[in-house]
């Protein structure tokens, strides 16, 4: 897919929204012509404190995308200078205009640090991709990762400016600590958004409605591709969604299709369509599914991250929800409001009687490694590598959560 | 018109002359100290009123022409039925059919409802307005077309600007839920219930002439009569004084916008950890979604550390009376109930006291209980580095709110204004505020979605929180963030010279003026 589909003859093209009911966005219609250089009309609603800084702007980024003579308008309801360059630089290679890599903000502080394999990933935020507003304040409720999504959320139409948005969002916006994400789409377009996205220091690209290896592949050859071309030298994770029957079935071949490949989730709406029934709250039409993604992450070595809750009114139905993932052996779950993040970790957080026994048993465990003992005791009971593991995971959950120093 | 400008203490140049009377400068927190006596109306006899008790007359125009009404005089009313008063515009229809001008309205606030008003300051009936304006109105005096310059005080500002006698009310005309013949009035009973009438406390006792409005009119006795018979002249009976609809709504909603309710939740925490929140203790919580947010973050943690507060200041909420009920606090001392639950608490709940200005905010009286609030919630438009903070006008400069209480709840002990870094594109922390409603070493802790920012003058309270995990930083390290992602600072707006309003501080002295929205 490429943006050709919305040039038309005259070389004139619109992107963005305005409205009274939309915020934090512009509108922008160029129409190309022939001389006359840049006839600009700005209309803000920051006319007074950013409307001349705002036109300095706007003609930067079209003299960079190489278009001299345009008449362009702009309804702009306090969009930020990272929505600006998007929306500008979406009207202008949907006239039709050869733009080359576009008009790419400079890192800004705060945008370039890095993620770990193993770090958690008790809660990851979803934010839809075309809509910047709620991508500003994302990290500062604290996720442990955000996702920008260019898929499900973002309209078949607006997939190219919303490529433009997470590009800038990722070259500007502080997301505080929480692992970087996006959602790519489905089959060829999605590894098309990967010329959009890899080069900008994303951590985990999440793959929609794996059902292959081979899908997982592909991404990671794209993205190792173009890394390669701009020089880059970063890994960028894998997170395959599983969302069909066969992507159950084959969750395992998924899971560990890349060394890339740091955790595996599941998409339920579409599973439980895939499967001919609907989905419930009790969950029992995806319960073996859920299992199966756990078993399969496991014996992958990756993390097994369960789907999102979405009634972000009820925050015990979410609770519960998360106790039950935490049960079958899920180390993380999705949503959709920066208020259900607390919820999540809290849920995911160690009781205290857990806590307590897994702190036992690593000082047990640390003990017997002082002493060079080979087996772990605790009273008169041998405790198990994998128990101790398992212990060492917690005490490290809780002292990420500031439960223990 | 020239008027001769002077710095006042805050660097502002303001007007040493409002509408031809001399204005005293700001000249520092707790530095003018005026002498003289108190104003007084006038001694009446009861030779003069009915005997029965009976001061009902037919009509509000009745009752103006009774009053002398004429040419030039002041018309107080007051905003307890906030955007759903019927009152007020009634007034000014009355008065215009009897052929006056250049009248002085006095509100103590004005709403949207009262968006009419604009065709009696073009028409020449109203020369100008003392009282806060938003909305059409507020647009109006911004754009510099009002004849006179508009004066902005907070309540407590009010209370004392009428008992100093700086202003004196002709006529005082209270809308009340629920009266009596002989003027005695409430708030708490009537169809348009709407709590409490302390707004017009002062009124009644200094004005000349006192007319009472009601459309519930009950025999004597009206209990409780929280506006005194004594001092009213007249009553006027309305089918209806007020949309009861509008009356309590408006501000009561929490906020859903997770970031409000991210720096809601902050400001709760930083009243926890600071160790404010004790046995004992008593904070004010207003109206707006984060102030709501704030009292039920608190609240839960309240619970959570059994602890008791001794008193909390309102405007009441469902939220508030709620934790007086549950035994969270010992009282509530309230300004203004902002929904039926805070209307129903203080009719039935004698630990839910109705207050007046005087009791609360009046800074020339022998002290007044803001100054005892532990910890106090208010919101700001903007706030500068060094803490001065503008809550009347728009960073465009436009009127956008009254001052209200805000002023004089600066006195509490610690000031937390709980703020978003920026609206959309508009960034909230700027190098200099448009207009300075409070003086930055009374505001004490900003706390934004991007960090809690404490006023370097406030060493005990930087002490109190350290090694508490609060996301604690410079308000310049905010700032530099905010600007960063706006596309650097905002320019100041452009206003032109004319002065169209002026700003009291609670002393009575010019804090700051707003200047003409060129358009």
């Amino acid at each position: 897919m490429t943006t050709s589909k919305d040039c038309n003859a005259s070389g004139a093209a619109e992107a963005g929204r305005y409205g009274p009911d939309i915020r934090s966005d512009c509108w922008v219609r160029i129409a190309l012509t022939e001389a006359g250089g840049i006839d600009l009309h700005l209309k803000t609603k920051v006319e007074s404190m950013y409307g001349e800084v705002t036109r300095k702007l706007v003609r930067d980024v079209l003299d960079a995308l190489n278009v001299k003579n345009a008449k362009v308008e702009i309804e702009d309801t306090g969009a930020l200078p990272f929505v600006i360059t998007a929306r500008v630089e979406a009207a202008v290679r949907r006239a039709g205009v050869d733009v080359g890599d576009g008009y790419i903000p400079d890192f800004a502080p705060g945008t370039e640090y890095g993620t770990e394999r193993n770090r958690f990933r008790r809660s990851r935020l979803y934010l839809p991709g075309n809509e910047s507003k709620f991508m500003i304040n994302a990290g500062l409720h604290r996720p442990d990762g955000v996702i920008l999504d260019l898929e499900d959320s973002v309209a078949p139409s607006e997939k190219d400016a919303a490529r433009l948005l997470v590009r800038n969002a990722l070259r500007t916006l502080n997301f505080h600590g929480a692992e970087r994400m996006v959602r790519i789409n489905q089959g060829r377009r999605g590894l098309e958004d990967l010329d959009f996205i890899a080069p900008h220091n994303v951590h985990v690209i999440l793959i929609p409605k794996v059902e292959d290896p081979d899908q997982v592949r592909q991404v990671d050859e794209k993205i190792a591709g173009i890394l390669k071309a701009k020089g880059i030298d970063r890994t960028v994770l894998l997170m395959p969604i599983v969302e069909s029957a066969l992507g159950c079935i084959r969750a395992y071949e998924i899971a560990t299709a890349s060394d890339n490949v740091c955790a595996l989730t599941i998409g339920l709406e579409d599973y439980t369509a895939d499967i001919g029934t609907q989905r419930t709250d009790e969950g029992r039409e995806s319960f073996w599914a859920r299992c199966q993604v756990v078993n399969a992450a496991r014996a992958a070595r990756v993390q097994p991250i369960d789907t999102v809750y979405s009634d972000v009114a009820d925050m015990e139905g979410l609770r519960a929800s998360v106790l039950e993932a935490k049960s079958l052996g899920f180390d993380g779950k999705g949503c959709i409001h920066p208020r259900q993040i607390a919820v999540i970790h809290e849920a995911f957080a160690p009781a205290a009687a857990e806590l307590e026994k897994a702190q036992r048993i690593v000082a047990a465990f640390e003990e017997a490694q002082q002493k060079g003992l080979a087996a772990v005791s605790l009273g008169s009971k041998m405790i198990d590598p994998p128990v101790v593991k398992r212990a060492q995971h917690t005490v490290e959950l809780a002292k990420a959560m500031k439960l223990v120093n | 018109m020239t008027n001769k400008l002077i710095e006042n203490a805050v660097g502002r140049m303001v007007p040493t002359e409002i509408n031809g009377r001399p204005a005293t400068p700001f000249m520092g927190v707790g530095k003018y100290r005026p002498s003289g006596n108190k104003t007084a109306p006038s001694i009446r006899t009861c030779a003069d009123y009915p005997a029965d008790g009976n001061k009902i007359v037919d009509s509000i125009a009745t009752a103006l022409k009774n009053a002398g009404l004429r040419d030039g005089m002041t018309i107080s009313s007051h905003h307890h039925f906030r955007d759903g008063d019927k009152v007020a515009n009634e007034v000014f229809r009355a008065a215009a059919q009897m052929g006056v001008k250049d009248l002085r309205w006095f509100p103590s606030a004005s709403f949207p409802c009262q968006a009419e008003i604009i065709d009696h300051l073009e028409s020449g009936l109203i020369h100008h307005i003392e009282g806060s304006m938003n909305g059409p109105l507020g647009n109006y005096c911004a754009t510099g077309r009002m004849r006179g310059m508009g004066v902005l005080r907070s309540h407590g500002g009010r209370w004392q600007a009428i008992q100093d006698g700086e202003v004196h009310i002709d006529i005082a005309v209270i809308a009340a839920p629920t009266a009596d013949a002989f003027g005695n009035a409430n708030g708490v009973t009537g169809p348009s219930a709407c709590g409490l009438l302390g707004f017009a406390l002062a009124d009644s006792i200094y004005a000349d002439h006192v007319i009472v409005v009601t459309d519930n009119p009950v025999p004597f006795p009206c209990i409780p009569w929280q506006i005194q018979g004594n001092n009213v002249d007249q009553v006027v009976v309305m089918d209806s004084v007020g949309d009861p609809e509008k009356i309590v709504s408006g501000t009561t909603m929490i906020t859903k916008s997770p970031d409000r309710l991210l720096i809601s939740e902050l400001t709760a925490q930083f009243v926890r950890d600071s160790g404010i929140m004790k046995d004992g203790f008593s904070f004010q919580a207003g109206a707006g979604g984060t102030s709501l947010g704030f009292a039920i973050y608190l609240k839960e943690m309240m619970k959570e550390a059994g602890i008791k507060a001794r008193f909390i200041r309102g405007g009441s909420n469902k939220y508030l009376v709620e934790m007086l009920e549950e035994g969270l606090a010992d009282y509530i001392l309230d300004g203004q109930t902002f929904d039926l639950d805070g209307v129903r608490s203080m009719r039935e709940n004698p630990c839910h006291q109705d207050t007046s200005p005087f009791t609360s905010y009046n800074f020339h009286g022998k002290g007044c209980f803001a100054s005892m609030l532990d910890a106090v919630v208010l919101g700001a438009t903007e706030v500068d580095v060094h803490f001065n903070a503008n809550v009347v006008t728009h960073s465009d400069g436009r009127l956008l709110h009254g001052i209200g209480g805000w002023q004089n709840c600066l006195a509490g002990k610690c000031v937390i204004l709980p703020i978003p870094s920026m609206r959309d594109r508009i960034p909230v922390i700027v190098d200099r505020v448009t207009t300075v409603c409070g003086p930055g070493e009374l505001i004490d802790v900003i706390v934004t979605e991007r960090g809690i920012a404490i006023n370097p003058r406030r060493t005990d309270l930087i002490e109190s929180v350290k090694g508490s995990g609060l996301p604690i930083r410079s308000i310049e390290e905010i700032k530099t963030e905010v600007d960063a992602l706006c596309g650097g600072p905002p320019a100041p707006p452009v206003l032109g010279e004319k002065i169209v309003a002026a700003i009291k501080w609670v002393d009575g002295t010019v804090i700051d003026c707003v200047r003409q929205v060129l358009e």
